[in-house]
This record gives C-alpha cells, structure tokens and sequence, in this order.
C-alpha cells in the first residue's frame, strides 16, 4: 500500500522539479536564519540565488557532524526556540551530543513519513507494533510511535530492555509487527528460546529493524527465528530520525529515499566529488522540509549506493541499498553510536594515562561487545594490582556513563597494539558486516 | 634502609614471561628475589635484582612498562613464629602490609622477607625500635 499516493508515485521530471524548488527555498531560508550556514556559503563565494539547477546543489557547501558540534546546543536552528516543540539528541556523545530541533510542523512531516514507511511495509490500522526502539533523547522510539498512531495502527511503547518482559508482552498482547535494532530482535529470538517460548507462532508477521548496520545473513536468521518478513528502515537523527529511507515489502531490494524530503548524493568520502548513481559512496543528505533543523549536503559517513531503476511498488523514488559501512571509524556498538574519539577524552581524564588505545567490537551470540584495550603506560603503571584493577573498574564506569554503552576495559603492555605507520588502529571490528 | 624493587606488567599471556627473563639474562642480571601476582588479564612480576639501574634500563628498552618501588627487607628468625613475631609489631603499631614475599638466600641464620608497606619510613621506624634487623639494599643485592 501506498500511503500518500500523489507525493510517493510524482513522475521524475515533477518530483524534479519540486526538488528544485523546495532547495531553493530552503538555501535562502538557511542563508538568513542560520549564521554557520550564512558564513560557510559566503566563504565558497555562493548565494542562494545561485541555484538554477540541481546540479548547481553540489556548489553548496557540506556540513559535518563536526559543525553541529561546535554549534552545540542550539546554533544550528533556524527558528527561534518558541517555535520549537520538542529536542531530541543523538546517542552517546560526550557533553557534546548533537542536539536536533523540530517544530510543530517538522513533529507532523516526521510523523507522515514513518507512516509511509509502515504503509511500505504492508502495515495497516489492524496492525499492532511492538516498539522496542528506545524512548527518550534518542529519536527511535518516538519516530516510530507518532508514525504509527499517523497511520492508526495500535502501539505498544515497550521501549528498550527488560527482555523477558517484552516476551512476555509479545506472547500476551499479540503483536504483529515488531519494531527495534537487529541485534536486539536476535536477542529476543535467543532468550525466547532460553525461557522456552516457541518465537515461531507468535502472531508477528513484519519486523522494521535499522539504527545500526546488518547482514543478510542476520536478516535471514531473524526471519527464521521469528516467523516474520525482516525489511530494513534507515534514518538518523540529524536529517530526522528513523523514516529518511524505507525498504518496500513488494520489491524488498533497497530502502526508497523519500526525495520530496530530501535530496540525496553519493560523494567520495575522500575528495568530496560528487558519484554516480549506482557508485558505492558516501550517503549526503540535504532536508527539503525541515523547519527547526534544515541541513544542506549532511555528510551522514554512512557508506551505500543508489539505486535508480523504477521499483516494481510503483513509488517513484530512488532507493538506497544496505549500508555496507562507514567512512570514518564510528562503531555502532548495539545501537549506540561509538566515535573512539569519545573514548579517548575518557582515557585521558585519566591522569596519566596514555592514549594508546584500541577498541575491539565483536559479536558474541547475537549481542555486540565492545573491549576496550589500553597500553599501560610507566606513569600510571603501579606494583600493586589493586591499584590497577581499581582504574579499570573506573574507566568500565566512566565509558558506561559517557557514552551509555557498556565495555570491558582491558589493560595491555605497552606497544602491544597494532600500529600502522606508527599510529595505533582506533577500532578493529570482528563482526564481519 | 630501604630496597629498590622492580615492578612489570605482563598480560596472561604465552611469552610475556620469557621476554623477562630473556631480557634480564641478556643484561647478565641476577635475579635475587621474584613474587608474580595475576588477575584473569594481567599480572605484576616483582623482582629484586643485583644491578637495579642496569636492569630497569634493560628491561625498558624491551618495551616493557616498568615501575620501581621501595620496598623494606627483614629478617626473620627461621623457626616457627619467627614471621609471626615480626607481624604481631606491625600490627600492633597500625602498620599495613601491602603484599609480601620470600627471599631466596639466607642473611646468617635468618631467612629474609620482603615487605611492601604504604608508609615505609613509619614501618622501618618501627621495626628498628623493636630491635628487627632491616636490611640495607647493598645487602640485599649481594646476599
């Protein structure tokens, strides 16, 4: 089913030209509302009347997520915080989290376009969604409620955690669709097991999983598990949160980019070149509707290709495959973003210690861990282990707490790491995705 | 009065040990006393050796994270109770034993261990008014 007919099935050449003029009007609007965005176009000597084209798009200039740091917390919004009703804020960042904005009418194109995804996926107002997204600062779990009360299907808020809960949940409120990350559907599938819960007859028939990258090998072994059709939904908080992109239930080959929303480029995330459709690069989002937090040529690191062939769903727009991986060194570590960044300011807080560090992502059944290896170094190194074994205890603590994801610290001999050209490799991961 | 002892920090794991006693052997360093205490995922080598300086440079230059602690050698009667007199004036003054262990050679008729105090100076002060025989470190080197 297709939720919003008209704006999903539009021909290129109008979807084009809507495109075109919606970018123009959100350049001028960035120019004079946002100072970073008034300064970054001035220094490549562009204004926003000089967009004719949507190749003249590539003039523009790229925003990092460096930038929506430095103008942590509010800088980057271009209304003012009356109009604004509510924040969301992205996961595990240290004091310096990127903190997004929506108005009323963002809180609604947000809540329309999730619908669209679970209209993508065959869902309907008979349906029940399991959303085991978190609930808070992070934008999942809130994406995807208003989205599903938008499309009138009923929702259970269960949010993150409590595992056996939730199973118990599922097996009593009979849920047909269930909403969370990967791994975390692979974790229910295991504990199910363990309580001795058959996971197969439970009334769930879809699963929308995304918020961090995944095989089709776990796809596979979660739609064994769980009896359910496993489609992907890509998202991040910055360009809006979950529903940027959705995979149809008719094709399921590649996620549609909702391009009346956005516009999407792939660029090489070493030159900054503009790709061509089908090239494997760097996903670049620019926002078309956003009010609050309209961004120009966000540079997401996320690493796919385009996909520009007509669907068979009969929707108009390109889609995105599978992220295949990242072009920095971010790790999603069970659905927390991980910069190894973050972990350094932890390490170094620590008086003496030296940032020789290396963290070591694998999988372990179906859960994601993360160890954190740390050459000792003569400065903080004692003769007593207590001593040492009292700083791992703290450093376990300080990583839970910054980054809200949970690492086994590890103290190893000095130059024991593996260098490349004299630098330590910041994060070696095992996963194999 | 007091003694330099080398500390090391070795992961758990096969050959940590060997490039030690590979490196000290190369120096042509005698080791005079060693205790190895270990966690799951590390372990701390403690060693008093004949040529400290010589042995520390050494061991540095293998790469390896290496810590120099002072540490106090006694005398203790070798018959039963002896160890137990010493420990009784320790605890008795509110000093605190950190970690201790066995030296290899005899000093005379005593056997000699080593002490790891937090309060060193306290600890040695109450050891000589209690008329225990601390070893100065040339002695211990050389025993």
């Amino acid at each position: 089913m297709i939720y919003n007919e008209e704006f999903e099935t539009l021909p290129r050449e109008a979807l084009e030209s809507l495109k075109l003029n919606r970018l123009k009007q959100v350049s001028e609007r960035v120019y004079h509302t946002v100072g970073f965005y008034k300064k970054a176009f001035d220094e490549v000597g562009v204004r926003p009347e000089d967009i004719k084209s949507l190749d003249d798009l590539k003039r523009l200039p790229f925003t990092t997520k460096q930038d929506l740091r430095d103008n942590y917390p509010y800088g980057m919004f271009a209304v003012p915080m009356s109009r604004i009703v509510r924040v969301h804020a992205s996961s595990g960042t240290t004091g310096k989290a990127t903190v997004v904005g929506y108005t009323k009418r963002d809180i609604d194109v947000w809540a329309e376009l999730m619908a669209r995804c679970f209209a993508a996926a065959g869902l309907t107002s008979h349906d029940i969604i399991h959303n085991a997204y978190g609930y808070g600062l992070f934008t999942g779990g809130l994406g995807v409620h208003y989205g599903a009360e938008k499309l009138g299907a009923s929702v259970i808020p269960i949010s993150g955690g409590s595992t056996k809960r939730q199973i118990m949940l599922l097996q009593d409120f009979g849920p047909t669709v269930l909403c969370c990350t990967p791994s975390f559907a692979l974790h229910l599938a295991k504990v199910g097991e363990e309580m001795g819960v058959d996971m197969r007859t439970l009334k769930l028939r879809i699963g929308i999983f995304g918020g961090e990258p995944w095989t089709d090998k776990m796809k596979a072994e979660i739609e064994k598990k769980l009896n359910l059709k496993a489609l992907d939904i890509y998202g991040l908080s910055e360009v809006m949160g979950p529903g940027v992109a959705m995979e149809c239930i008719e094709a399921r080959n590649g996620m549609h980019i909702f391009e009346d929303s956005f516009i999407v480029e792939t660029i090489d995330p070493k030159t900054g070149q503009t790709l061509s459709p089908g090239e494997k690069g760097e996903m670049v989002f620019t926002t078309l509707t956003k009010e609050a937090f309209p961004l120009i040529r966000y540079r997401t690191r996320d690493i796919s290709q385009l996909i520009v062939e007509p669907c068979k769903c009969g929707r108009t727009s390109v889609r995105m495959s599978k992220i295949s991986g990242r072009s920095d060194d971010m790790v999603i570590v069970r659905g927390v973003n991980v910069f190894p960044s973050q972990v350094e300011e932890v390490i170094m807080k620590v008086e003496g210690l030296e940032p020789h560090y290396q963290l070591i992502v694998e999988r372990q059944g179906t859960l994601d861990t993360l160890e954190v290896q740390i050459e000792v170094s003569e400065k903080i190194f004692s003769d007593e282990i207590r001593k040492l074994q009292v700083m791992e205890k703290k450093l376990t603590k300080d990583i839970k707490d910054y980054l809200g994801v949970i690492a086994k610290v590890k103290l190893v001999e000095p130059n024991s790491l593996q260098r490349v050209e004299g630098k330590t490799q910041k994060v070696i991961d095992k996963r194999k995705i | 009065m007091k003694v330099e002892q080398i500390s090391i920090f070795l992961e758990n794991k096969p050959g940590g040990l060997s490039l030690v006693t590979k490196t000290l052997k190369d120096a042509n360093i005698n080791i005079r006393a060693l205790t190895l205490a270990d966690t799951s995922d590390f372990g701390i080598l403690r060693l008093i050796v004949d040529h400290v300086d010589k042995a520390k440079k050494a061991l540095k230059e293998a790469g390896l994270a290496v810590g120099l602690t002072h540490v106090v050698a006694v005398e203790v009667p070798d018959k039963p109770g002896g160890l137990n007199g010493i420990i009784e004036i320790l605890s008795k003054a509110g000093v605190n034993v950190e970690y201790m262990y066995a030296f290899i050679e005899r000093s005379g008729q005593n056997a000699v261990i080593i002490f790891r105090f937090d309060q060193v100076e306290q600890a040695i002060d109450v050891l000589l008014k209690n008329g225990v025989t601390v070893l100065p470190g040339e002695k211990v080197y050389s025993l």
